[in-house]
This record gives C-alpha cells, structure tokens and sequence, in this order.
C-alpha cells in the first residue's frame, strides 16, 4: 500500500457519523475516498459549502462551484452555501467537529508547523490558523518524513500555525496523539516496528507496553 | 444604483486606489472590471483579496504588468508572480488569517473598529497586535479594513440592485459589499426587479452604487 493509502485509510477511520469535516489540500483531501461503507458525515470547504460531492464527470463542471483550491466539485442533496464570515464563524465557532490538514512539521508537544518556510516559500496560511484554532478535533495527515527527515520533531523550527495542539498525527508509518502534552505512539503501519519509528523520529515518543498495528 | 460602462467604472479608480476585490482562486471575482483595470493600466493600487487567484484569473491578472503595489490576503501560494514580487519586496504583502480577514472586513462594513480573535496567539499573526484577555480567554485585537471601492461579482442583479450569488461564488463578495466607499457590481445576469424574492436577496440594493450595465 502506498504512503498516501495509508494515510487516508486510516484518518479516515476517526470519522463518526454526522460529524461536520473539513479536508485540507493534498493528502487530507484523499480521506474521502476511504470512508467506511453507509458512513454519512458532512464536508465542508472553507470558500463557502457544506455537503461536497465528488469531482464532477468530464465536461460537467459548474464554473461557480469549487473547492478551496479552485478545483471543480459537486454539491450533494442537501447541501448549503455560504460567505465566508458565517464560513469561518462554523470553523472559528467549534462548529466544525474535525479538521484534518497537512504539516511540514509537529513537535513532541503537538504543536503544527504547516503554513511557511521562511524566505523559501511563503504561500500564507489561508484557512489554518482559523482552523486549528476552532475546530473540536485536529488530524495531521502527512508522511512521516520528507527526503530522509522526520517531520516529527522535538521543537517546531518553522513558524507555528496554532499555540494549540492537534489531537493526532497519522504518517505513512504510526498513529501518534499527545496525552499531557507528550507524543505517545498508538499504532504503527502495516509491516513497520516500533524500533523503526523510533529510528527515524526526531522527537521522543512514549511508547506503551503494545502498540497494535494499523488495521487498514 | 446607477448602471454604467466597464470603462466608466474603472475610469473612477484612480491610481493608488485601495481595492476590495472578491473572490476565492478567481471564483466569483468581477473579471471584466479585472479586465478593464489591466486595459486601463491602473498603478500602484492596494489590493485587498483573499488570494492573488492564478496567472491570468482573476486578481492574478493585476501581478502580471505589476499594477499592486500593496497586498492585504489570505494566501498567494498559486501565483508565482505574486510570490515573486514578494520575495523581492516589489510588493509589500500582509498575510493574515482568513477568518481573520473576513471578519476585519465585516467588521469595516458594520461600524465595528475590529473584532477580538484567538486566532494566531502565539503565533507571528501576534506581533505587533494589541491581547485582550476575556473571561480567561487571550484574544487578539484585529482592527476594521475598509476600502475605496468595492469590486463584486453576483450571480443575479435586479434593477435596483438587489444582489444574490451563485454557490461558492458568494464568498467574500457580500461581505466586502459592505465595507467600501464605493462599490461596484458585474452580475451574471441582470434581471427585471421582482425575478429575486425579497427572502433570497443577499445584499439590499441600496449598497450597491454602479452595477455594470449588459454590453
């Protein structure tokens, strides 16, 4: 199973029923493709709807409706449309059970790195300030490490997206949540030990007397 | 509400105008007062816009003959020039929380000197700004944009300037409807007074100033 699988498949197992979702560019956006069968939750897109559908067939695209990166989508059954203030005020509001965005990088305390990498790339942090911020629960999906360097680190050397923490980190090789402020691995990937978490990690993880592996 | 020309719209803007433009990517976004502002080689302008949208869409087609020189937005990572320009300090670019944006602009348009936000405590978005704590909570004070002029993009435009929008075509547009000196509106269409039911008009027409007639 590739990297991003991994990953989708098993964010996308922290949805419950009803729960009102916003998916991030990149890898989050892959979690709705893995939600498990006659699951039925609510997502929205942060330029202004609740209840996006799949990208469109060819050729039937409506110029007017898009995602938050100016992709084509569609609308199901029931949806509704916004502004972005009653937008924001859903994510800013708690009224947004969980988001799942991209990092750059997370430390030991959980704290997310996600919106720039000084003089090299400075796109803005758009949506995720706001997002981190106010929504319920926060997921990190994003590969555990970026050409042979853990994401994982012990302290954010990029600016901070958020003083709060996130709730949980999936990567291509563990599941991690911060009971107290401290990393704790909770899962490995399929095929993957503890003992190589922990090798290419670059902050201290708790590790439990049984860490399962990911059931994908 | 007085109905004019793209080129007579655009004929007021003087050069350094500060401009809100709505839009999210170049959706919803008045591209043929984008269009005219590029014809009418307009300088200097302040931009305020959730994004710089991409080369050739929207927003985007003011970094091309660098018109901007001052940026107020959310986000500009898909328009290279704009990036560019920023790197090289051509242009001075804020960037700033987008519900934080939006609600600066909300806040223009309803008499409000700004709102209090904890987005962006304890982050870079803090330097500078004034913290209020409230009921133990740390808040950041984040003051009221407004601007010059108002561009907007609706989906339907009576005669008297009744505005409602198509999808996520809305975004910014109500909004910044509120909060210019002067606002001007294209429409998809522009429909005979009564064709929007008073419960689905989204911005009243006495904001609107000149709507752009059909040419």
């Amino acid at each position: 199973m590739d990297p991003q699988t991994i990953i989708g498949r098993r964010v996308a197992q922290e949805l419950r029923p009803g729960n009102l979702v916003n998916l991030g560019i990149g890898i989050p956006t892959l979690v709705a493709n893995y939600l498990p069968e006659g699951l039925k939750v609510f997502f929205q897109s942060e330029n202004g709807l609740i209840g996006t559908g799949p990208i469109p067939e060819q050729g039937l695209a409506h110029p007017l409706l898009t995602d938050a990166a100016g992709k084509p989508i569609s609308a199901l059954p029931g949806a509704a449309v916004f502004d972005s203030a009653m937008s924001f005020g859903l994510i800013r509001g708690g009224h947004v059970d969980i988001t799942v965005l991209g990092g750059l990088q997370v430390d030991a305390g959980g704290r997310l790195a996600n919106w720039m990498v000084p003089r090299k790339m400075v796109p803005g942090m758009g949506g995720a300030m706001d997002l981190v911020c106010g929504a319920k629960r926060v997921i990190v999906a994003m590969q555990h490490a970026a050409r042979g360097t853990s994401k994982i680190v012990a302290k954010c050397t990029l600016p901070l997206t958020s003083e709060r923490p996130v709730d949980l980190v999936v990567t291509d090789m563990a599941v991690i949540a911060f009971p107290g402020g401290k990393a704790m691995l909770l899962e490995t990937a399929p095929g993957v030990t503890v003992a190589e978490v922990l090798a290419v990690t670059l902050a201290e993880l708790t590790i439990p007397d049984k860490v399962p592996e990911m059931k994908l | 509400m007085k109905a004019v020309s793209t080129e007579q719209a655009v004929a007021m803007i003087p050069n350094g105008a500060t401009i809100m433009v709505g839009g999210f990517m170049g959706i919803g976004t008045p591209e043929r007062l984008l269009d005219e502002l590029v014809r009418q080689q307009k300088s200097g302008l302040f931009l305020i816009s959730n994004d710089a949208a991409t080369p050739g869409k929207g927003v985007g087609k003011l970094f091309e003959g660098a018109q901007v020189s001052r940026m107020i937005g959310t986000h500009i990572g898909l328009n290279p020039k704009a990036q560019q320009q920023m790197l090289n300090k051509q242009i001075s670019v804020d960037l700033i929380p987008q519900g934080t944006f939006v609600e600066r602009i909300r806040a223009g348009g309803c008499g409000l000197g700004g709102v209090l936000t904890p987005t962006g405590v304890g982050t870079l978005v803090e330097e500078g700004k004034r913290k209020i704590d409230v009921n133990g909570r740390t808040y950041l004070l984040e003051t009221a944009l407004r601007a010059d002029f108002a561009l907007v993009h609706a989906f339907l435009a009576d005669y008297a300037g009744n505005l409602s929008y198509a999808l996520t075509a809305r975004n910014f547009n109500p909004v910044m409807a509120m909060a210019a000196d002067t606002v001007i509106v294209t429409a998809e269409h522009v429909v005979p007074i009564g064709v929007i039911a008073p419960d689905h008009v989204v911005t009243p027409g006495p904001l609107v100033d000149y709507l752009i007639a059909n040419e």
